[in-house]
């Protein structure tokens, strides 16, 4: 059964080939309807391999690997296409295609009446394929492949209503900054052939130990940097939130669920170079991790976007997730991915539910009492809030109780850790429960909307103040033409929409049971990756009482933030704005100081840097270029064109020699 | 009587050898009518065939004049190309130098 691996990439890819020829022929809804089938195709597929593999011996390790062809011979160093099935890759490829399928099936309905319904199916089928390929690849260069063909397709989707010029620099924006990771993992890709000849995880990971511990900390930092890039972390953080100009179903499926947490997949299938790495290396992660989780989660607490919310989040958890790689917690970090792909993905299907309910609305200043006119999306969306905000027995609770352990285990450092990682949560609480209550609970405000027609003054000039600087937290709309003068009338989203957000909603619930933390038995995923991360995982060393006690911490923790929203947005009125500090607003104005700097003094940098291409690299070129063209014209002038002059060269010439080997033979 | 023949020592016929190679160079070099410098490098060429039949039987090897008939084939083959290109140059333009045709100049 495990024969049929080639079968999950290849899949996708046909979607994607056939959409390309015939999408157009096909239309709506057809095209949507293929590329679902495929990518539900897909899922099938890694099913059957998962239940080949679970069966299967597989040897000691449950691995096998497949390879269908040599892609690079080139002397010494030769790459294969070849699949990698572990039990890691295997659960990603679930996960992955699960989630893709059902928000695949959600984007026909979302996406109805788009005039490029049967592109946005074609990036999609693509988008799939890569991510796949990124997971399965046996070797750091064919998830190189999947890694940059990812970041192509998040560029082309976030930039897919380009008509909007900040749409277009939105996806330039993250191509540009992911270039910065891309770079790190290049070069952790030839210090891993320059040290050990090889690409292949298999090989590096068993090499790893042998490894001097500068090199191994070479590649691990370098790598790691691939990683803040794609997994939007400090410093790298920027694209994420501008990312969220895509069509909702690519802010769950890329921006939330799969792509951005590559970087973690990463970190976990190199494992054992992390362990041969210096000590400081893991703890510089499991910094990075908290510290963008803290600063992300500040930030979501007063975004008025319903869709900026959750792109913070999103940041914040996969620092959450990047805090477990770092305290040596692989199996939290992800079990944490599966559950947050679950309860995020819904999270935004939900939105993307709002806001196609709202015509295109996607301010909550401008939403309110919608659980009685969107019911289904209202429930759901409340599983998913209350998931995230780590509320027994759902979903992120588990997850995150086990990374907050992991850190409390890590000691030292790790107590710090453990903090930050608590006032997150309450923040998470705390943002969620406003979201909430701002969208579906409370006084319905997008009646005022209809009276704005007349003025641009007049609409309510305090509510709107903060867009009025322009600059790059303007509110990111999807729609080009999304006209806010006409009549509101929300509604309820196609058959389509909702049932996707059902089947999240109860992975949402569920999810937590793949890894409850009672006895050994139930604690599947711990079991089940203990082959891969083995060599890397940090044991767990924690009186049961400490356990009981943090868990519980956490829990109280996550009400308190829940009691803080309900307090300051479900009891007061909206318009009061008690906590929207214009500096949280700004995303504490990092965003804008970048710009700044690249605008400014970076600017000049550049064009110093430009100066001295034009001017020194090319002055070396062209100086080259320019003393051969001088001697040359130099030297031509032997060239006489008389017959009678080379004769007499010749002749010299041929005297010269007679001398010289007369002489010699007469000296010896 | 007889002997005659055999009395010219091999000298002297390295000496006429060395004589119309040094007429041949000098007249490439100071003439400039095409056909007569191309009539000097015969004479070059068929200098040193002299000089080759006489040391091959001096030395009695037999090498010295295979090597003269390569040169004879050679010289044949530059006879007929080199002859051809004068001629036409001549016709285009009569009481034409070495020194007017000086095109391939750098």
């Amino acid at each position: 059964m495990t024969d049929l691996t080639w079968l999950i990439p290849a899949l996708p890819l046909a979607g994607f080939l056939i959409l390309v020829v015939a999408g157009k022929r096909l239309g709506e809804p057809l095209a949507g309807w293929l590329a679902t089938l495929m990518v539900a195709g897909s899922f099938a597929a890694s099913v059957i391999v998962w239940l080949g593999l679970r069966g299967s011996d597989g040897g000691p390790h449950h691995v096998f690997t497949q390879t269908l062809f040599t892609w690079l011979p080139a002397g010494g160093f030769s790459v294969d296409v070849g699949f990698l099935v572990d039990p890691l890759s295997m659960t990603m490829c679930l996960f992955v295609t699960g989630t893709a399928a059902l928000i695949h099936l959600y984007s026909v309905g979302y996406m109805h009446g788009d005039p490029r319904f049967s592109k946005f199916f074609v990036y999609l089928n693509l988008f799939v394929f890569s991510m796949l390929m990124l997971v399965l690849g046996d070797n750091l260069l064919l998830t190189f492949l999947g890694w940059e063909g990812v970041g192509t397709c998040s560029y082309l989707l976030i930039s897919f209503w380009h008509e909007k010029e900040a749409n277009a620099s939105a996806g330039k924006k993250a191509f540009v900054t992911n270039r910065i990771g891309d770079w790190g993992f290049m070069v952790a890709m030839f210090l891993s052939f320059a040290a050990l000849g090889s690409i292949k995880y298999t090989d590096l990971n068993a090499g790893a130990g042998g490894l001097a511990t500068a090199t191994a900390t070479g590649i691990a930092v370098l790598l790691f940097v691939g990683a803040v890039g794609k997994s939007a972390q400090l410093p790298l953080m920027v694209w994420l939130p501008d990312a969220m100009a895509g069509p909702t179903p690519v802010s769950a499926l890329i921006h939330a669920a799969t792509m951005v947490t590559a970087g973690v997949y990463l970190m976990t299938r190199i494992n054992p170079v992390l362990s041969a790495a210096s000590p400081w290396v893991a703890t510089m992660i499991a910094v990075v991790g908290a510290v963008t989780a803290l600063f992300a989660a500040t930030i979501a607490v007063a975004q008025n976007d319903i869709k900026k919310v959750l792109a913070y989040s999103t940041v914040s958890q996969l620092g959450y997730m990047f805090l477990a790689v770092g305290s040596g917690a692989y199996v939290a970090a992800i079990f944490h991915m599966i559950t947050h792909a679950f309860f995020k993905a819904l999270l935004f299907l939900g939105s993307g539910s709002v806001i196609h309910g709202m015509h295109d609305e996607q301010d909550m200043r401008r939403m309110g009492g919608l659980r009685k006119l969107m019911p289904v999306t209202a429930i759901t969306f409340i599983v998913g809030w209350l998931a995230i905000a780590g509320v027994p027995p759902f979903a992120g609770f588990w997850s995150k109780d086990e990374i907050l352990l992991s850190a409390w285990n890590k000691g030292g450092v790790g107590y710090v850790l453990w903090a930050i990682g608590l006032i997150t949560a309450v923040l998470t609480a705390y943002y969620m429960s406003r979201q909430v209550f701002l969208t579906f609970f409370g006084e319905p405000r997008w009646k005022k909307v209809g009276v704005r027609e007349g003025g641009e003054g007049e609409q309510s000039a305090e509510a709107v103040e903060t867009e009025q600087g322009g600059g790059p937290d303007e509110p990111v709309l999807e729609h080009a033409d999304a006209e806010h003068g006409e009549e509101v009338h929300p509604h309820e989203s196609p058959w389509t929409m909702t049932v996707p957000l059902v089947l999240l909603a109860i992975a949402s619930i569920f999810a937590g049971v793949v890894n409850l933390p009672f006895t050994g038995r139930v604690q599947t995923l711990q079991n089940w990756l203990e082959p891969v991360v083995g060599a890397g995982e940090v044991h767990v060393d924690v009186a049961t009482g400490v356990k009981i006690g943090l868990a519980v911490l956490a829990t109280i923790g996550s009400l308190i933030g829940i009691a803080a929203g309900v307090q300051l947005y479900l009891r007061r009125r909206f318009e009061d704005r008690p906590a929207d500090p214009e500096i949280l607003e700004r995303g504490w104005y990092y965003d804008q100081a970048i710009t700044d700097f690249a605008g400014g003094p970076g600017r000049e940098g550049f064009d110093g840097v430009a100066w001295t291409d034009a001017h020194v690299v090319d002055g070396a070129v062209n100086g080259v270029g320019w003393l051969v063209r001088v001697a040359g014209g130099g030297l031509r002038r032997l060239q006489t064109g008389y017959v009678r002059s080379y004769a007499l060269g010749i002749a010299l010439g041929a005297i010269i020699l007679v001398a010289a080997i007369t002489i010699r033979s007469s000296v010896l | 009587m007889i002997v005659a023949a055999d009395t010219v020592a091999v000298d002297w016929y390295l000496a006429l050898g060395a004589l119309l190679f040094t007429v041949g160079a000098v007249g490439l070099l100071i003439r400039r009518n095409p056909l007569v410098m191309f009539m000097c490098v015969e004479l070059m060429l068929n200098a040193v065939n002299l000089t080759f039949v006489s040391l091959a039987r001096e030395l009695g090897d037999v090498g010295g004049q295979v090597v003269v008939f390569f040169v004879l084939v050679v010289a044949a083959a530059e006879v007929v190309v080199g002859l051809g290109i004068i001629v036409s140059i001549l016709r285009r333009r009569p009481g034409a130098t070495a020194d007017d045709m000086s095109l391939l100049r750098g």
